[in-house]
């Protein structure tokens, strides 16, 4: 039984200017254990998607199961007692500004009915986890963003959760603090056996900790599966679009460096690639062998090594020469390697 | 002419405007704040929108707000004596300044409690708080300094329209003012209570604002 099933789910917000339909008929589902990623461009409806897994947003229509139980048939007392188990972290963090770290992290056992010397004594061991536990004291607003989202991990573990949701819980942080709260995230995972749901508009942050990943367009799911085999053969568009978005500062750019000396309009009319390199194809030295073979130079218009899911993945757009023979033998050639290989058609640039 | 009656009847004008001034906005808020409560719950954007019971409580809230508080004081004279027995005198004073604060207080609270990220109370939401627990653990925590500010400017609006009462033989040191400064022209007593009255609401105001910097912890 998976975790989190979504079922044919609708949601549409009558506004003054007529009916929006933020989601159309998603479905999904979510075993127990994963960390599932929902990307998507900000207002394609994956915020939306993720308040209806614990209904603080009521779906148009579809049925949202936890753990087998639909939510939709839930009288709103017993929909209180369910979102305990199904804690959320937020962008902005969202902590009670006039509590302090301690009162803050026994916020939900208090609402749970917990004694306070409980709570304090459960309270501190999750800021334990999470690294915060002389700052018990401190009041939110003397902390910075990744120690305010580590209260915010350390409160929502507090309810004792079998699912996590973090709504861009990522997103306001510069990419040191980010890559420190997604290994806690990952270790809160492996040690409690919390299934994660992560919204993100980076692909990054869905590379780097995601077994599985959902990509939402203007509410609809357009593609889902695990992220290795989307990162290696995306087959919507808005998935490519997301790939080839996802580049770190300072990776080299070939494209960039051809505008200045005038050659970017030829470089328009070729067929660009993408490849990527999986653990067993690195070794070989696969372009130089085949431009030595071919006796004709590629243009390498993008080169990375990224991360997915903990295995280094290099990264390529080649830019093949002009003649279609010549591409075709090139393509079988890469295909021979066991490369994989993705056509680009739109421009490289962003 | 400064003799000890007048000294007297002026220490006893302070206790009066206090005595008005404080009672009124205790009763004040035992009816403002439910009522400030329930208007920013209900509003299309609270946390239980109810049209029916917003627009009641707006629409009555500025009726009474637009009613003149001298006009109200005299309107409310009925009322006053079927309440306590008599229309004038300190204790009579309360009643009017009671029902003219109430929906005055509860304007300020609704602001104050709006003013709450909405992101707290959906964080709350996403714990399985009840709509009380919300109000009781987050509104009204989170809102702490705006409604101690809020009730600094209360009382001394309610101070002001104490004072106002004087016309009416409402007592306190508004009372003073008029029935020396304006009926017998002895403009120096209508000084002193004047500048009297303008100290109190400095020392009001002054431990409004200390309290509610003092008990944030937003810096």
């Amino acid at each position: 039984m998976p975790a989190i099933e979504v079922r044919h789910l609708y949601k549409t917000f009558e506004q003054k200017e007529g009916a929006v339909e933020a989601l159309r008929d998603i479905s999904l589902q979510i075993e127990e254990g994963d960390i599932y990623g929902i990307i998507g461009m900000s207002g394609a409806g994956k915020s939306t998607l993720v308040r209806c897994l614990n209904y603080l947003e009521r779906p148009t229509s579809g049925e949202v199961l936890i753990g087998g139980k639909e939510l939709g048939a839930l009288s709103e007392r017993e929909l209180r007692g369910f979102r305990s188990d199904i804690a959320m972290i937020f962008q902005h963090f969202n902590l009670l500004m006039q509590k302090n770290v301690l009162d803050n992290v026994c916020f939900p056992m208090q609402i749970q009915g917990k004694s306070k010397k409980e709570a304090k004594e459960k309270a501190m061991e999750f800021l334990e986890i999470v690294g915060l536990s002389e700052k018990a004291k401190a009041y939110p607003a003397q902390l910075s963003g990744g120690q305010k989202q580590r209260v915010a991990i350390a409160r929502a573990l507090a309810s004792d959760p079998k699912i996590l949701l973090c709504d861009e819980a990522t997103s306001a942080l510069d990419p040191q603090t980010t890559a420190s709260i997604l290994s806690l995230l990952k270790s809160i995972n492996r040690d409690f056996g919390i299934t994660i749901v992560i919204i993100t508009h980076q692909m990054s942050v869905i590379r780097e900790i995601c077994s599985h990943v959902a990509i939402v367009e203007q509410g609809v799911l357009v593609e889902q599966g695990l992220v290795e085999d989307i990162f290696n053969h995306p087959k919507s568009k808005a998935a490519r679009d997301m790939i080839l978005k996802d580049r770190p500062e300072g990776s080299w750019e070939g494209s960039a460096a051809n505008r200045a000396d005038g050659q970017i309009d030829r470089l328009r009319e070729d067929r660009k690639l993408r490849i990527v390199f999986s653990e067993n194809s690195a070794f070989e030295p696969v372009i130089a062998n085949m431009v030595l073979k071919f006796q004709t130079p590629v243009n390498i218009l993008r080169a990375d090594t990224k991360n997915v899911g903990g295995v280094a993945k290099g990264e390529m757009i080649l830019g093949l020469p002009a003649g279609e023979a010549l591409q075709r033998e090139m393509e079988a050639y890469l295909l021979e390697k066991g490369l994989e290989l993705e056509e680009v058609t739109d421009d490289v640039e962003q | 002419m400064w003799s000890s009656e007048i000294i007297t009847m002026i220490i006893q004008g302070i206790g009066e405007t206090l005595y008005m001034t404080l009672g009124s906005t205790i009763l004040g808020y035992a009816l403002g704040l439910p009522m400030g409560i329930l208007l920013a719950v209900t509003d299309r954007d609270g946390i239980r929108p109810n049209a029916v019971i917003y627009k009641v409580l707006d629409v009555v809230a500025n009726i009474i707000r637009s009613i003149p508080f001298l006009i109200l004081l005299i309107l409310l004279i009925p009322f006053t004596r079927a309440i306590i027995g008599k229309s004038y005198g300190p204790t009579g004073t309360v009643v009017p300044l009671v029902v003219a604060a109430a929906p005055f207080i509860a304007r300020m609270v609704e602001s104050s409690l709006k003013e709450v990220d909405n992101g707290v109370i959906e964080a709350a939401r996403s714990m399985g708080a009840s709509n009380l627990t919300i109000i009781t653990k987050v509104l009204l925590v989170e809102a702490k300094t705006s409604l101690i500010t809020g009730s600094t400017i209360a009382i001394g609006t309610i101070l002001g329209y104490s004072a106002m009462a004087g016309a009416v033989g409402g007592g306190g040191l508004g009372d003073i003012a008029i029935r020396y400064g304006y009926h017998r022209y002895e403009t120096d007593i209508m000084v002193v209570t004047v500048i009297l009255l303008v100290i109190l609401v400095q020392i009001f105001q002054t431990i409004g604002m200390r309290v509610a910097s003092r008990l944030d912890r937003r810096r």
